[in-house]
Protein backbone atom coordinates (compact mmCIF):
# COMPACT_ATOMS: atom_id res chain seq x y z
CA UNK A 1 0.00 0.00 0.00
CA UNK A 2 1.50 3.42 -1.05
CA UNK A 3 -0.06 6.41 0.38
CA UNK A 4 -1.01 9.52 -2.31
CA UNK A 5 1.69 11.78 -3.58
CA UNK A 6 1.36 15.31 -4.27
CA UNK A 7 -0.01 16.88 -7.35
CA UNK A 8 0.40 18.83 -10.23
CA UNK A 9 0.83 22.16 -10.64
CA UNK A 10 -1.39 22.38 -13.57
CA UNK A 11 -4.15 19.89 -13.48
CA UNK A 12 -3.89 18.28 -9.49
CA UNK A 13 -3.33 15.27 -11.16
CA UNK A 14 -0.98 12.87 -9.21
CA UNK A 15 2.34 14.30 -9.84
CA UNK A 16 5.15 12.03 -11.34
CA UNK A 17 8.29 14.49 -10.46
CA UNK A 18 9.06 17.60 -8.91
CA UNK A 19 11.18 20.43 -10.45
CA UNK A 20 12.67 22.74 -7.88
CA UNK A 21 14.04 25.05 -10.32
CA UNK A 22 10.20 25.86 -11.14
CA UNK A 23 8.88 25.35 -7.80
CA UNK A 24 6.55 23.06 -9.00
CA UNK A 25 5.32 19.30 -9.44
CA UNK A 26 4.32 17.37 -12.71
CA UNK A 27 1.55 14.69 -13.56
CA UNK A 28 3.26 12.91 -16.81
CA UNK A 29 1.21 14.89 -19.28
CA UNK A 30 2.30 18.29 -17.84
CA UNK A 31 5.38 17.66 -17.85
CA UNK A 32 5.52 16.91 -21.63
CA UNK A 33 4.41 20.08 -22.14
CA UNK A 34 6.67 21.88 -19.71
CA UNK A 35 9.61 20.21 -22.41
CA UNK A 36 7.79 20.78 -25.46
CA UNK A 37 7.35 24.95 -24.80
CA UNK A 38 10.97 25.25 -23.47
CA UNK A 39 12.49 23.43 -26.68
CA UNK A 40 9.78 25.12 -28.90
CA UNK A 41 11.23 28.31 -26.68
CA UNK A 42 14.99 27.55 -27.69
CA UNK A 43 14.09 27.33 -31.09
CA UNK A 44 12.22 30.13 -31.77
CA UNK A 45 14.44 32.40 -29.44
CA UNK A 46 18.12 31.00 -31.45
CA UNK A 47 16.21 30.34 -34.95
CA UNK A 48 17.45 26.57 -34.46
CA UNK A 49 15.06 25.43 -37.42
CA UNK A 50 12.80 26.20 -40.48
CA UNK A 51 9.34 23.75 -40.33
CA UNK A 52 11.18 23.04 -43.86
CA UNK A 53 14.64 21.92 -42.69
CA UNK A 54 15.95 18.09 -43.08
CA UNK A 55 17.56 17.74 -40.26
CA UNK A 56 19.92 15.00 -38.69
CA UNK A 57 19.89 14.37 -35.61
CA UNK A 58 22.99 13.00 -33.55
CA UNK A 59 22.37 9.96 -31.57
CA UNK A 60 23.58 7.99 -28.92
CA UNK A 61 21.11 5.06 -27.51
CA UNK A 62 21.14 7.36 -24.25
CA UNK A 63 18.35 9.42 -23.07
CA UNK A 64 18.97 13.20 -24.40
CA UNK A 65 19.76 12.42 -27.92
CA UNK A 66 16.86 9.49 -28.42
CA UNK A 67 14.38 12.76 -26.29
CA UNK A 68 15.37 15.31 -29.03
CA UNK A 69 14.69 12.75 -31.88
CA UNK A 70 11.25 11.88 -30.28
CA UNK A 71 10.52 15.74 -29.41
CA UNK A 72 11.21 16.64 -33.11
CA UNK A 73 9.45 13.93 -35.27
CA UNK A 74 6.15 14.72 -32.60
CA UNK A 75 6.51 18.33 -33.29
CA UNK A 76 6.24 17.59 -37.30
CA UNK A 77 10.17 17.98 -38.36
CA UNK A 78 11.62 15.97 -40.92
CA UNK A 79 14.44 14.43 -39.12
CA UNK A 80 16.65 11.41 -39.57
CA UNK A 81 19.34 9.59 -37.27
CA UNK A 82 22.64 9.56 -37.18
CA UNK A 83 24.58 6.66 -35.36
CA UNK A 84 28.21 5.94 -34.58
CA UNK A 85 29.15 2.41 -33.68
CA UNK A 86 32.73 3.33 -31.41
CA UNK A 87 33.69 0.23 -30.44
CA UNK A 88 33.48 0.38 -26.98
CA UNK A 89 32.80 -2.98 -26.09
CA UNK A 90 29.12 -3.90 -24.65
CA UNK A 91 28.58 -0.61 -23.80
CA UNK A 92 28.82 0.17 -27.83
CA UNK A 93 26.70 -3.10 -28.77
CA UNK A 94 23.97 -2.10 -26.06
CA UNK A 95 23.72 1.59 -26.86
CA UNK A 96 23.10 0.93 -31.06
CA UNK A 97 20.76 -1.81 -30.37
CA UNK A 98 18.78 0.67 -28.30
CA UNK A 99 19.26 3.12 -31.22
CA UNK A 100 17.97 0.72 -33.67
CA UNK A 101 14.91 -0.53 -31.98
CA UNK A 102 13.85 3.11 -31.70
CA UNK A 103 13.86 4.27 -35.34
CA UNK A 104 12.98 0.56 -36.13
CA UNK A 105 9.67 0.72 -33.88
CA UNK A 106 8.68 4.37 -35.06
CA UNK A 107 9.47 3.65 -38.69
CA UNK A 108 12.57 6.55 -39.19
CA UNK A 109 15.41 6.68 -40.95
CA UNK A 110 18.61 5.52 -39.08
CA UNK A 111 22.11 6.15 -40.91
CA UNK A 112 24.67 4.24 -39.30
CA UNK A 113 28.60 4.60 -39.47
CA UNK A 114 31.15 2.23 -37.73
CA UNK A 115 34.47 3.53 -36.55
CA UNK A 116 36.23 0.14 -36.83
CA UNK A 117 34.26 -0.95 -40.29
CA UNK A 118 34.64 2.34 -41.58
CA UNK A 119 37.69 3.98 -40.54
CA UNK A 120 39.78 0.99 -39.11
CA UNK A 121 39.96 1.99 -35.64
CA UNK A 122 37.71 2.37 -32.50
CA UNK A 123 37.82 4.86 -29.58
CA UNK A 124 39.65 2.79 -27.34
CA UNK A 125 42.37 2.23 -29.96
CA UNK A 126 42.22 5.81 -30.59
CA UNK A 127 43.07 7.04 -27.05
CA UNK A 128 46.09 4.34 -26.70
CA UNK A 129 47.34 5.06 -30.05
CA UNK A 130 46.98 9.15 -29.80
CA UNK A 131 47.85 9.51 -25.82
CA UNK A 132 44.66 11.22 -25.43
CA UNK A 133 42.21 11.04 -22.51
CA UNK A 134 39.69 8.72 -24.43
CA UNK A 135 36.79 11.05 -24.50
CA UNK A 136 38.77 13.58 -26.26
CA UNK A 137 39.63 11.08 -29.11
CA UNK A 138 36.01 10.11 -28.80
CA UNK A 139 34.77 13.54 -29.14
CA UNK A 140 37.00 14.12 -32.02
CA UNK A 141 35.49 11.59 -34.01
CA UNK A 142 32.50 11.91 -33.38
CA UNK A 143 31.92 15.85 -34.27
CA UNK A 144 34.29 15.25 -37.31
CA UNK A 145 31.77 12.61 -38.81
CA UNK A 146 28.80 14.29 -37.47
CA UNK A 147 29.89 17.32 -39.80
CA UNK A 148 30.77 14.80 -42.44
CA UNK A 149 27.65 13.19 -42.48
CA UNK A 150 25.49 16.20 -42.24
CA UNK A 151 26.95 17.66 -45.59
CA UNK A 152 27.68 14.58 -47.30
CA UNK A 153 23.79 14.05 -46.91
CA UNK A 154 22.63 17.72 -47.71
CA UNK A 155 20.63 17.99 -44.47
CA UNK A 156 19.81 21.78 -43.71
CA UNK A 157 21.40 21.05 -39.85
CA UNK A 158 22.65 18.74 -37.45
CA UNK A 159 21.00 18.48 -34.14
CA UNK A 160 22.33 17.09 -31.08
CA UNK A 161 20.90 16.47 -27.82
CA UNK A 162 23.07 18.59 -25.58
CA UNK A 163 21.02 20.00 -22.46
CA UNK A 164 21.25 22.23 -19.98
CA UNK A 165 23.52 20.61 -17.68
CA UNK A 166 25.64 19.67 -20.50
CA UNK A 167 26.67 23.35 -21.51
CA UNK A 168 26.33 24.34 -17.83
CA UNK A 169 29.25 21.99 -17.32
CA UNK A 170 31.26 22.93 -20.25
CA UNK A 171 30.74 26.80 -19.62
CA UNK A 172 31.98 26.03 -15.70
CA UNK A 173 35.21 24.71 -17.33
CA UNK A 174 35.83 27.01 -19.84
CA UNK A 175 35.26 30.14 -17.35
CA UNK A 176 37.47 28.17 -14.76
CA UNK A 177 40.38 28.36 -17.59
CA UNK A 178 39.09 31.73 -18.61
CA UNK A 179 38.99 29.61 -22.44
CA UNK A 180 38.21 32.51 -24.62
CA UNK A 181 38.21 30.42 -27.95
CA UNK A 182 36.15 28.33 -26.83
CA UNK A 183 33.91 30.67 -24.49
CA UNK A 184 33.54 32.37 -27.67
CA UNK A 185 32.17 29.38 -29.79
CA UNK A 186 29.75 27.89 -26.69
CA UNK A 187 26.27 28.84 -28.64
CA UNK A 188 23.38 26.69 -29.27
CA UNK A 189 23.26 27.50 -32.87
CA UNK A 190 26.65 27.42 -35.14
CA UNK A 191 25.76 28.70 -38.73
CA UNK A 192 26.88 27.01 -41.42
CA UNK A 193 29.64 27.75 -43.33
CA UNK A 194 33.77 27.37 -42.93
CA UNK A 195 33.03 23.53 -44.35
CA UNK A 196 30.88 23.27 -41.17
CA UNK A 197 27.33 22.66 -41.41
CA UNK A 198 24.76 24.45 -39.19
CA UNK A 199 24.65 22.70 -35.75
CA UNK A 200 21.72 23.50 -33.29
CA UNK A 201 21.24 22.35 -29.26
CA UNK A 202 17.30 22.55 -29.05
CA UNK A 203 17.74 21.31 -25.22
CA UNK A 204 19.81 23.75 -23.70
CA UNK A 205 16.90 24.84 -21.78
CA UNK A 206 16.32 21.37 -20.31
CA UNK A 207 18.07 19.81 -17.76
CA UNK A 208 18.96 15.99 -17.66
CA UNK A 209 16.47 15.37 -15.04
CA UNK A 210 14.05 16.35 -17.46
CA UNK A 211 14.77 14.73 -20.40
CA UNK A 212 15.25 11.28 -18.30
CA UNK A 213 11.99 11.84 -17.08
CA UNK A 214 10.69 12.62 -20.73
CA UNK A 215 11.93 8.93 -21.84
CA UNK A 216 10.51 7.48 -18.76
CA UNK A 217 6.61 8.97 -19.36
CA UNK A 218 6.66 8.14 -22.69
CA UNK A 219 8.36 4.61 -22.65
CA UNK A 220 11.44 5.15 -24.57
CA UNK A 221 14.06 2.77 -23.18
CA UNK A 222 17.86 4.11 -23.65
CA UNK A 223 21.16 2.66 -22.46
CA UNK A 224 20.80 3.92 -18.91
CA UNK A 225 24.82 2.11 -18.31
CA UNK A 226 27.63 5.14 -17.87
CA UNK A 227 30.37 4.45 -20.48
CA UNK A 228 32.91 2.62 -19.03
CA UNK A 229 35.36 4.78 -20.14
CA UNK A 230 33.93 8.11 -19.38
CA UNK A 231 33.69 7.02 -15.74
CA UNK A 232 35.70 9.67 -13.65
CA UNK A 233 36.00 12.26 -15.92
CA UNK A 234 36.02 16.29 -15.61
CA UNK A 235 33.09 16.87 -17.12
CA UNK A 236 31.15 14.55 -15.02
CA UNK A 237 32.50 16.25 -11.70
CA UNK A 238 31.53 19.47 -12.76
CA UNK A 239 27.99 18.53 -13.19
CA UNK A 240 28.12 17.49 -9.76
CA UNK A 241 29.35 20.36 -8.60
CA UNK A 242 27.14 22.58 -10.34
CA UNK A 243 24.31 19.89 -8.98
CA UNK A 244 25.37 20.82 -5.37
CA UNK A 245 24.68 24.11 -5.93
CA UNK A 246 21.56 23.58 -7.52
CA UNK A 247 20.67 22.11 -4.52
CA UNK A 248 21.23 24.92 -2.44
CA UNK A 249 20.09 27.50 -5.43
CA UNK A 250 17.80 25.84 -7.34
CA UNK A 251 17.44 27.33 -11.08
CA UNK A 252 21.26 28.14 -10.56
CA UNK A 253 22.74 26.06 -13.45
CA UNK A 254 19.47 28.19 -15.47
CA UNK A 255 20.54 31.44 -14.78
CA UNK A 256 24.32 30.95 -15.19
CA UNK A 257 24.22 29.48 -18.96
CA UNK A 258 21.13 31.56 -20.40
CA UNK A 259 22.45 34.19 -18.22
CA UNK A 260 25.71 33.44 -20.21
CA UNK A 261 24.03 33.65 -23.73
CA UNK A 262 21.99 36.79 -22.74
CA UNK A 263 24.87 38.73 -21.14
CA UNK A 264 28.26 37.72 -22.09
CA UNK A 265 28.05 35.41 -25.20
CA UNK A 266 27.40 39.12 -27.07
CA UNK A 267 30.80 40.44 -25.78
CA UNK A 268 32.57 37.47 -27.11
CA UNK A 269 31.36 37.36 -30.54
CA UNK A 270 33.58 37.30 -33.76
CA UNK A 271 36.62 35.93 -31.11
CA UNK A 272 36.84 32.29 -31.79
CA UNK A 273 39.20 31.00 -35.04
CA UNK A 274 36.22 30.19 -36.97
CA UNK A 275 34.78 33.97 -37.03
CA UNK A 276 37.76 35.57 -37.42
CA UNK A 277 38.42 33.36 -40.78
CA UNK A 278 41.49 31.83 -39.51
CA UNK A 279 40.56 27.96 -41.06
CA UNK A 280 42.57 26.43 -43.74
CA UNK A 281 41.70 23.38 -45.78
CA UNK A 282 42.78 20.14 -44.51
CA UNK A 283 45.90 18.72 -46.22
CA UNK A 284 44.14 15.18 -46.92
CA UNK A 285 40.11 15.50 -46.34
CA UNK A 286 39.87 19.19 -46.96
CA UNK A 287 37.83 19.61 -43.51
CA UNK A 288 38.61 22.89 -41.94
CA UNK A 289 41.23 22.95 -39.44
CA UNK A 290 43.79 25.31 -38.40
CA UNK A 291 47.05 23.68 -39.14
CA UNK A 292 48.16 21.88 -42.42
CA UNK A 293 46.61 18.51 -41.40
CA UNK A 294 42.99 18.50 -39.35
CA UNK A 295 43.39 16.38 -35.81
CA UNK A 296 40.93 13.65 -37.19
CA UNK A 297 43.01 12.90 -40.29
CA UNK A 298 46.49 12.69 -37.67
CA UNK A 299 44.12 11.13 -35.44
CA UNK A 300 42.98 8.39 -37.90
CA UNK A 301 46.64 7.71 -39.17
CA UNK A 302 48.20 6.80 -35.98
CA UNK A 303 44.86 4.97 -34.56
CA UNK A 304 44.64 2.70 -37.85
CA UNK A 305 47.83 1.68 -37.71
CA UNK A 306 47.73 0.80 -34.21
CA UNK A 307 46.88 -2.94 -32.75
CA UNK A 308 43.09 -2.83 -31.53
CA UNK A 309 43.01 -2.06 -27.83
CA UNK A 310 40.09 -3.98 -26.14
CA UNK A 311 38.40 -1.55 -23.81
CA UNK A 312 39.31 -3.60 -20.44
CA UNK A 313 42.60 -2.25 -21.71
CA UNK A 314 42.19 1.36 -20.71
CA UNK A 315 40.75 0.27 -17.28
CA UNK A 316 42.31 -0.75 -14.10
CA UNK A 317 41.13 -3.69 -11.94
CA UNK A 318 38.81 -1.13 -9.22
CA UNK A 319 37.35 -0.48 -12.96
CA UNK A 320 38.40 3.20 -13.49
CA UNK A 321 40.10 4.95 -16.56
CA UNK A 322 43.67 4.75 -16.97
CA UNK A 323 43.92 8.52 -17.75
CA UNK B 1 11.82 -3.32 -0.03
CA UNK B 2 14.02 -4.14 -3.59
CA UNK B 3 16.23 -1.12 -4.65
CA UNK B 4 17.90 -1.14 -7.42
CA UNK B 5 20.66 1.06 -8.19
CA UNK B 6 22.97 1.70 -11.33
CA UNK B 7 26.28 2.07 -12.41
CA UNK B 8 26.82 -0.47 -11.54
CA UNK B 9 24.06 -2.60 -11.29
CA UNK B 10 22.71 -3.91 -8.55
CA UNK B 11 20.29 -4.32 -5.56
CA UNK B 12 19.62 -3.69 -2.44
CA UNK B 13 17.24 -4.59 0.54
CA UNK B 14 15.60 -1.13 2.05
CA UNK B 15 13.35 -0.83 4.97
CA UNK B 16 9.93 1.22 3.27
CA UNK B 17 8.22 3.48 5.18
CA UNK B 18 9.63 6.83 3.70
CA UNK B 19 9.39 9.27 1.23
CA UNK B 20 11.89 8.89 -2.10
CA UNK B 21 13.61 12.18 -0.44
CA UNK B 22 14.31 10.32 2.34
CA UNK B 23 15.84 7.15 0.43
CA UNK B 24 18.16 9.63 -2.05
CA UNK B 25 19.43 11.27 1.50
CA UNK B 26 19.94 7.97 3.00
CA UNK B 27 21.74 6.36 0.41
CA UNK B 28 23.97 9.78 0.02
CA UNK B 29 22.06 10.44 -3.94
CA UNK B 30 21.72 13.67 -5.19
CA UNK B 31 17.85 14.40 -5.73
CA UNK B 32 19.17 16.76 -8.78
CA UNK B 33 20.71 13.94 -10.34
CA UNK B 34 18.30 10.55 -9.79
CA UNK B 35 14.88 9.67 -10.75
CA UNK B 36 13.14 7.00 -8.16
CA UNK B 37 10.99 4.54 -10.09
CA UNK B 38 8.03 2.87 -7.65
CA UNK B 39 6.93 -0.11 -9.21
CA UNK B 40 7.45 1.18 -12.63
CA UNK B 41 6.06 4.09 -12.17
CA UNK B 42 8.28 7.74 -11.92
CA UNK B 43 7.32 9.16 -8.73
CA UNK B 44 7.94 12.37 -7.07
CA UNK B 45 10.48 13.17 -3.97
CA UNK B 46 7.25 13.23 -1.84
CA UNK B 47 6.05 10.23 -2.25
CA UNK B 48 6.07 7.11 0.02
CA UNK B 49 7.75 3.77 -0.43
CA UNK B 50 6.34 0.64 1.66
CA UNK B 51 8.14 -2.57 1.88
CA UNK B 52 6.16 -4.01 -0.76
CA UNK B 53 7.44 -1.60 -3.26
CA UNK B 54 9.95 -2.55 -5.55
CA UNK B 55 12.04 0.85 -6.49
CA UNK B 56 14.72 1.70 -9.12
CA UNK B 57 17.44 4.89 -8.32
CA UNK B 58 18.22 5.76 -11.72
CA UNK B 59 21.18 8.65 -12.10
CA UNK B 60 20.15 10.81 -14.87
CA UNK B 61 24.12 12.25 -15.41
CA UNK B 62 25.71 10.98 -18.70
CA UNK B 63 28.55 11.84 -21.13
CA UNK B 64 31.61 12.77 -22.00
CA UNK B 65 32.58 16.40 -23.18
CA UNK B 66 32.03 15.86 -26.43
Amino acid sequence: MTAAASKCRVCKGPAVIDLPRHNAKFCAEHLQQLCRRQMAKAIDDFDMLSPADRILVAVSGGKDSLAVWDMLIEAGYQADGLYIGLGIGEYSTDSGGYVQRFADERGLHLITIDLRDDYGFDVPTAARATKRVPCSACGLSKRRLFDKAALDGGYDVLVTGHNLDDEAAVLFGNTLRWDIEYLARQLPVLPAGNGFPKKVKPLVRLTEREMAAWCLVRGIDYVVEECPIAAGNRHLSYKESLNAVEAKSPGAKASFYLGFLERMAPLLAGMSAAATGELNDCDRCGSPTTGDVCAFCRLVEKSSAHEPVPVEMLLTRGGKVRR
Amino acid sequence: MKVLLRNPRREIEVEGGHSVDRLLDDLGLSREAHLVIRNGTLVPGDARLDDGDTVEVRPVISGGAA
